[in-house]
């Protein structure tokens, strides 16, 4: 009972989230209302038994990636809205029209079949358990993730500066 | 902690799903374009997760999360680079309005 409650709140939170991301017209508003869904998303990874990827959301979406965004948004200093104003044309209405179709149709194709979650170990989302497999099972994929990385240094180096 | 069922992890995600395409076809600043690209990524590891829950074997459980983390490495690529060349859009046109930038048109 206490789960459930907990999961609904989460759940509001990360609804109500994710439309200001799209509705609101300030960007920097934008920015922390997906700051606050992130943060609601860590509680749900925890529920999942993801205890290492609940951390790692916190650290590098809630951390990083938005204070990555949050400086361009100032950097470019577009907090102005009225500079990228939103047309009101047909498009808006007919674009939100079609998402609630998305969910509806996908939320019908989730209920008809799907199993039970499965019973599991406590420790399944450790750092433990996950580098164990990160590390034999899933090793080169990680491996070729440190060269995407690289070629992504090495690519916005070469996008954002003026005279190589 | 097994209070929720999967179904409702999954509809979430597709609702965030949903949120994230609506953003970026009606969205004009690239930036927020880009905020609602990772709000699909989420969605996805959302998604990730809560199938992982259904898998009999440890191995496909913890492979779940190893994608999750996978997918967090290749969403802060995606954003060094978007980011960068948006700002190297905005240094050339002075504006990043999406409907204006049809560089790549001719």
């Amino acid at each position: 009972m206490f789960g459930q409650i907990l999961f609904i709140t989460m759940a509001l939170v990360i609804v109500v989230t994710s439309i200001g991301v799209v509705a609101v017209r300030n960007p920097v508003r934008s920015a922390l209302n997906l700051v606050a869904n992130f943060f609601a998303l860590a509680v749900l990874y925890l529920f999942l038994y993801a205890q290492f990827v609940a951390a790692v959301q916190i650290i590098v979406y809630a951390g990083a990636i938005m204070v990555l965004f949050l400086f361009t948004i100032m950097l470019l200093n577009l907090g102005s809205p009225s500079e990228l104003s939103e047309r009101g044309d047909l498009k808006r209405p007919v674009t939100w029209g079609l998402a609630l179709l998305f969910v509806i149709v996908l939320a019908g194709g989730i209920f008809v079949r799907l199993g039970e979650a499965q019973p599991t170990a406590d420790d399944l989302g450790t750092v433990q358990m996950v580098g164990k497999f990160l590390f034999t099972d899933w090793v080169y994929p990680f491996e070729l993730t440190s060269i995407l990385l690289l070629i992504a240094i090495v690519g916005a180096i070469v996008m954002a500066k003026r005279r190589l | 902690m097994d209070a929720v069922p999967i179904s409702w992890y999954l509809i979430l995600s597709a609702f965030m799903f949903a949120m994230g395409v609506t953003g970026v076809v009606i969205k004009r600043n690239p930036i927020v374009i880009f905020m609602c690209i990772e709000l699909m990524l989420n969605a996805a590891n959302l998604a990730f997760l809560a199938f992982a829950r259904q898998q009999a074997q440890l191995g496909a459980q913890v492979a779940g999360q190893v994608y999750v983390i996978l997918v967090m490495a290749v969403a802060a690529a995606d954003v060094a680079i978007g980011l960068g060349i948006i700002v190297a859009i905005y240094r050339l046109r002075d504006t990043i309005n999406v409907d204006e930038m049809n560089l790549l048109k001719f």
